[in-house]
C-alpha cells in the first residue's frame, strides 16, 4: 500500500512539474547531469582560477598578488604588449576587412567570389601552424626581404618584434570582421542609403555618415572577437619567441615556477576580464541598435557596376590582399616539400620524405587528434541538444542559465582553462593514475571550449522546427522521450551534425589548453606535435607537413558542415513552406 | 522659392527586356500637387525614382525648370523624396536626420540649427528633436521624414507612398496635412501611390499609369467623370461595364449588351455610330425599383435585372443586381427607415443619358 501511495505522489509531483515547467522527468535528469558537467568542468575550475589569484597561501583574501603583478616590470610590459597587439591587430584586420566588406556588398563584380573564399581560407588553420612559414617569408632573411633587398635595396621589418605576432594575427582573423561587416551591410535597407544620396551626401561622406554607422553593430561584433582571439592566442607568440606577452607569462609561469605560483593566476583573471570586457562593450555599444531595416521587399544596398578602371584597380587590390593572405598557407606548404629552406627566396630542393617522417613517426597524433576531438564534439552535441531542447521546448525556471553558462566558456583563454584544470583536479585519481596525468583532461578542454559553437548550431537547428510537428507526435501516442528521439532528433540531425563538425575541427587545432595538459608525447594530438617539431630547425619540415594535414582535414570538416547545413535546410525547407501556406 | 515645372519627354526605361516605362510624356505644373496612380508594377514608382536620380532613362528627356537633369547625379539634383519606408538613420536622432541635408551643403552651424528647429516646427515635432527614430510613432516619423526633406528646400517634392504604412485614421489626418504643407511651401510635389481616393482627395492633377504607360492626366473628377479607357474606368472609382455593340437605330442606338440582349439608347455625344465597345456607369448613378422594366427612352437606359446580393454600408446599400450574364453594382442612398431590398427581387434599373459613357 504504502508503496503504491509513494508512487502516485511523486507520480502526482513529476505531473504538476510537468505541467508548470513543460519538462518531462527524462529531460529534468538531462538538465542535471548538464548542470553537474558545467560545474565540474568550466566554473569550478574557472573559480579556482579566481580564488587562486586572489588567496595568500593562509587563505585569506588579498589583493597582494594583483599589486605584485602591476609592480613587476616583466608583467607590466607583458600586458602592455598584449593590449598593444590585440589593439593593433584589430585595426590591421579592419584595414584589410572593411574594404573588401565594403567592394563586395556594394558593387555587382565577380570578384565578391573571391572575398568569400579569402573570408573562410584563413581560418581553416590556426595562426601558429603558419607563424614559422611567414617567418621564412617575410622574415628578416626571408623570401620578401631578400628580393626587396636585392632589388630595391631596403627591408621592411615586417617580422620583426611584436611585429610579426601582429602580422600573422590579423591576417588569420581579419574574416571574424570580414563575415559580420558582409552581413551588417546586407541588411541596411537601400533607401537608407538613398535617403541620404537624396540630400546631398555621397561617396566618402555617404559611407562615413551613414552605411558605416548602420553597419557598426556588426562590425564590432567582428572586432570584440579579434580582439579576444589575439589577446589569449598562445601558439603564436611562443612560436615566434615572444615571451613578454600575457599568454605565454601564464604558460611559462606555472610550467616553469609550478602551479603554486600566484602570477599565473593573475594573468589568467586579466585575461578572462579583458574578454568579458570586449564582450560587455561590444553588446552595449549595440544595445538597442538593431539597424537591420531591410523592409519586405527591398533589397540590401544598391549596386552598382565598376567602371573599367575601377574594375581593374578592384581585382588588383583582392589579388594582393589574397596572395598575402594565403602567404602562410603557400609557406606551410613549400615547407613541408622543402629539403633545405633559409636565406633564399624558396627552398633549393624538393621533397616528400617529410611526409613519410609524419606518417611513420606521428601517426599515433593523428589517432589521438581523432580521439580527443571526436568524443569531445560528441559531449558537445549531446550537452547542445539537451540545453536547447530545455530552452526552446521548457519553460524550466532559470534555463536561460544553461544558455548563459555554456556560452561563457567563450570568454575563458585556453590556457586559463588548463591551468583551472590542474588546479582543480590534482590529487584526483582516475583508474589509479592522478587525472592530471590523463588525456581525459585535454578532451574536457576540448569539450568545454567548443560547446558555444555547437550549442549555437543546435539551438539554431530545433529553432527551426515547428513544434507543431512534435505536437502532432504527441496527438499520435508518442510521449516523451520517444518524440525527441523519433521527431526532434532526427528533423536536428543537418544541424547537430554541423556542430559535431565544427566542434571538431576547431578542437583539432586547438593549442593553448593543449600545451599545458600534456605530459608525455605519446598523449599529443597533431596540434602539439606540430608546435613540438616547430621548435628545431629540422623539424620544420615534418612540423609543416603534419600542419598541411591539419589544414586539409579542417578545411574537408568546414566544407562538410557547410554541405550539411545547407542540406539540412533545404530538407527542412517543404515542411516550413507547407506551414506558411 | 521659385516655383518649377517638371517635364518627361518620351521617357523609356528597362530592365533588360522588361520595358517599365514606355514613352511616358507628361508635364507637371509649377507649384501643383500631382499624383502617380498605379497599380503595383505599374511603374509609377520607377518614374518617381527616375526623377530623383535613383533610375536612369534609356530615352527620352527629363526637364526641371526646363533644363534635362538626365546627367545629373541623385546627390546633385536638390530633388527631395520621401521614402515609403520613411528611411530614418536609427542611429541619429531626429535633429540630425533633419539637419543632414543642411550639413553636407556645408552651412553654417548656427544656421543648421535654426532651419532644422524651422522645420521641425513646421511638422509640429519640436520637442522631439533628441529623441531617436525608434521612439516615435508611424505618424511622427512619417513627419520626420517629411521636415529632412523640405528643410533642404528642394525644387521639387517626391513622395513615395507616404501614407501607406499608416492606418486608415491617420492617414486621412496626415493627407490633409500633407496638403496644407503643400500649399503653404507651394513646391512643386508629385506623390506616389496606388490609393485612388488618396490620389483623388489631395491631387490638383493625376496620371494613371498602367504597364508603364500613361493612361490619362487630368483633374480628378476629368478622369472620375469621363475616364479615357477600361483601365482607368475601373481603376479610378468603382464602374459598371457592359460589353456589346452597336448600331444606329432612327434617332437612337441600338445596344446589343452581350449576354442580355437589345436595349434602346439615348443618342450619345461620344458613341460611334457602329462597333464593339463597352457602357460604363458609376453604381450611385443607377436608380433601382422594384417592378418590371419600362422601356429605355430618350432620356435613360433601361435594364432589368434580379438581385443577387447586398451589402449594407452606412450612408448607401451597394446591391448586386443580376441583369442577363451581367453583373450591375448599384449604390441605393440609405435613409433612416429605408426597406432593404431581398435578394431575388426583381427590379428595373435606369441611368440617366448623361450618366452614361461609351468606352471603346
Amino acid at each position: 500500500m504504502g508503496t503504491t501511495t509513494a508512487a502516485t505522489t511523486s507520480g502526482a509531483v513529476f505531473a504538476s512539474l510537468r505541467r508548470a515547467w513543460g519538462a518531462s522527468p527524462g529531460s529534468l535528469l538531462a538538465g542535471v547531469a548538464v548542470i553537474a558537467f558545467l560545474a565540474t568542468f568550466l566554473l569550478l575550475p574557472v573559480g579556482a582560477v579566481f580564488a587562486t589569484a586572489f588567496r595568500e597561501a593562509d587563505g585569506s583574501f588579498t589583493l597582494g598578488h594583483f599589486a605584485s603583478f602591476f609592480t613587476t616590470t616583466l608583467m607590466r610590459e607583458s600586458f602592455y604588449n598584449s593590449l598593444v597587439v590585440a589593439t593593433v591587430s584589430v585595426a590591421f584586420a579592419s584595414a584589410i576587412a572593411v574594404p573588401l566588406a565594403y567592394l563586395t556588398v556594394r558593387f555587382e563584380f565577380r570578384g565578391a567570389i573571391l572575398i568569400q573564399t579569402l573570408g573562410v581560407l584563413p581560418l581553416i588553420m590556426p595562426p601558429f601552424v603558419g607563424a614559422v612559414a611567414m617567418t621564412l617569408i617575410w622574415g628578416r632573411s626571408g623570401s620578401i626581404n631578400l628580393l626587396l633587398d636585392e632589388h630595391l635595396g631596403f627591408t621592411v621589418p615586417f617580422m620583426q618584434g611584436l611585429n610579426g605576432v601582429i602580422f600573422v594575427e590579423s591576417l588569420h582573423y581579419f574574416p571574424f570582421i570580414l563575415m559580420n561587416l558582409i552581413v551588417a551591410l546586407r541588411t541596411i535597407d537601400s533607401a537608407m542609403e538613398e535617403a541620404a544620396l537624396n540630400l546631398g551626401a555621397r561617396g566618402w561622406r555617404l559611407f562615413r555618415r551613414v552605411v558605416f554607422p548602420l553597419a557598426l553593430p556588426g562590425y564590432l561584433a567582428g572586432a570584440a572577437l579579434v580582439f579576444i582571439k589575439v589577446f589569449d592566442d598562445l601558439g603564436t607568440p611562443l612560436v615566434l619567441g615572444q615571451t613578454n606577452m600575457l599568454a605565454p607569462q601564464a604558460y611559462l609561469r606555472i610550467t616553469q615556477v609550478g602551479l603554486e605560483d600566484p602570477m599565473g593566476y593573475v594573468i589568467s583573471v586579466i585575461m578572462i576580464a579583458f574578454s568579458i570586457l570586449a564582450l560587455w562593450l561590444s553588446v552595449r555599444v549595440m544595445k538597442g541598435k538593431d539597424y537591420t531595416t531591410v523592409q519586405k521587399g527591398a533589397g540590401g544596398l544598391a549596386r552598382r557596376r565598376l567602371s573599367r578602371g575601377e574594375s581593374i584597380a578592384a581585382y588588383g587590390g583582392i589579388v594582393f590582399v589574397l596572395l598575402v593572405v594565403l602567404s602562410p598557407h603557400l609557406g606551410l606548404a613549400i615547407l613541408s616539400i622543402a629539403q633545405v629552406w633559409s636565406f633564399a627566396p624558396l627552398p633549393d630542393a624538393y621533397t616528400l620524405r617529410h611526409y613519410a617522417a609524419v606518417f611513420v613517426d606521428s601517426n599515433f597524433m593523428i589517432a589521438n587528434t581523432l580521439l580527443y576531438c571526436g568524443l569531445a564534439a560528441l559531449i558537445d552535441v549531446a550537452i547542445g541538444v539537451t540545453i536547447a531542447y530545455l530552452i526552446l521546448r521548457t519553460r524550466l525556471p532559470g534555463r536561460q542559465w544553461l544558455d548563459f553558462a555554456a556560452s561563457a566558456a567563450i570568454a575563458v583563454p585556453g590556457i586559463v582553462l588548463a591551468i583551472g584544470y590542474l588546479r582543480t583536479f590534482q590529487g584526483v585519481q582516475v583508474g589509479g593514475v592522478p587525472a592530471t596525468q590523463t588525456w581525459i583532461l585535454i578532451m574536457m578542454t576540448y569539450a568545454v571550449r567548443r560547446l558555444p559553437y555547437a550549442l549555437r548550431s543546435c539551438m539554431a537547428a530545433l529553432q527551426q522546427i515547428n513544434v507543431s510537428l512534435e505536437e502532432a507526435a504527441e496527438m499520435l501516442g508518442a510521449s516523451g522521450w520517444r518524440v525527441v528521439r523519433r521527431v526532434v532528433i532526427p528533423l536536428m540531425a543537418g544541424g547537430i551534425l554541423a556542430g559535431f563538425v565544427s566542434s571538431f575541427i576547431t578542437a583539432a587545432v586547438e593549442l593553448s589548453a593543449t600545451i599545458l595538459l600534456v605530459v608525455k608525447e605519446s598523449q599529443a594530438p597533431m596540434s602539439y606535435g606540430i608546435y613540438l617539431y616547430m621548435q628545431s630547425v629540422a623539424g620544420r619540415g615534418p612540423g609543416a607537413a603534419l600542419g598541411v594535414l591539419a589544414v586539409v582535414l579542417v578545411a574537408l570538416g568546414t566544407y562538410l558542415s557547410h554541405r550539411l547545413v545547407e542540406r539540412a535546410q533545404a530538407a527542412n525547407a517543404p515542411a516550413r513552406a507547407a506551414e506558411g501556406a | 522659392m521659385k516655383k518649377v515645372a517638371v517635364e518627361c519627354r518620351s521617357i523609356g526605361l528597362a530592365y533588360g527586356r522588361t520595358e517599365v516605362l514606355k514613352d511616358v510624356t507628361l508635364r507637371i505644373e509649377p507649384g501643383e500637387f500631382f499624383a502617380l496612380l498605379g497599380p503595383s508594377g505599374s511603374g509609377k514608382s520607377t518614374l518617381l525614382r527616375l526623377i530623383a536620380g535613383f533610375n536612369r532613362n534609356d530615352r527620352g528627356e527629363l526637364l526641371v525648370d526646363g533644363r534635362d537633369i538626365t546627367a545629373v547625379a541623385p546627390h546633385a539634383r536638390n530633388i527631395g523624396m520621401v521614402f515609403q519606408s520613411y528611411a530614418l538613420w536609427p542611429h541619429l536622432t531626429v535633429f540630425d536626420n533633419v539637419g543632414f541635408g543642411l550639413v553636407e551643403r556645408k552651412l553654417p552651424r548656427e544656421e543648421i540649427r535654426r532651419r532644422t528647429e524651422a522645420a521641425l516646427g513646421l511638422v509640429g515635432l519640436k520637442e522631439f528633436a533628441a529623441r531617436r527614430p525608434n521612439q516615435l510613432s508611424g505618424g511622427q516619423q512619417q513627419r520626420v521624414a517629411l521636415a529632412r526633406t523640405i528643410v533642404i528646400e528642394p525644387q521639387v517634392l517626391l513622395l513615395d507612398e507616404p501614407l501607406s504604412n499608416l492606418d486608415k485614421k491617420l492617414r486621412v489626418t496626415m493627407r490633409q496635412e500633407l496638403l496644407a504643407l503643400q500649399r503653404k511651401l507651394g513646391i512643386t510635389t508629385i506623390f506616389v501611390t496606388h490609393d485612388q481616393e488618396e490620389a483623388m482627395t489631395t491631387a490638383d492633377r493625376m496620371a494613371v499609369l498602367d504597364a508603364g504607360i500613361v493612361q490619362q492626366v487630368g483633374t480628378p473628377a476629368e478622369l472620375y467623370d469621363a475616364p479615357a479607357n477600361r483601365f482607368v474606368a475601373e481603376f479610378v472609382g468603382t464602374m459598371n461595364l457592359l460589353e456589346g455593340s452597336v448600331s444606329a437605330d432612327g434617332d437612337a442606338l441600338r445596344f446589343d449588351v452581350d449576354g442580355v440582349g437589345a436595349v434602346r439608347l439615348p443618342r450619345l455625344a461620344d458613341a460611334p455610330a457602329s462597333g464593339k465597345l463597352a457602357l460604363s456607369f458609376r453604381p450611385h448613378a443607377v436608380r433601382m425599383a422594384v417592378g418590371p422594366a419600362a422601356a429605355s427612352g430618350q432620356s435613360q437606359l433601361t435594364l432589368s435585372g434580379v438581385v443577387q446580393g447586398s451589402e449594407f454600408l452606412g450612408e448607401f446599400t451597394r446591391y448586386l443586381v443580376a441583369v442577363g450574364t451581367h453583373q450591375v453594382t448599384t449604390d441605393q442612398p440609405h435613409l433612416a427607415g429605408t426597406r432593404r431590398i431581398e435578394d431575388g427581387a426583381a427590379v428595373t434599373l435606369a441611368v440617366a443619358a448623361d450618366q452614361l459613357r461609351v468606352l471603346r
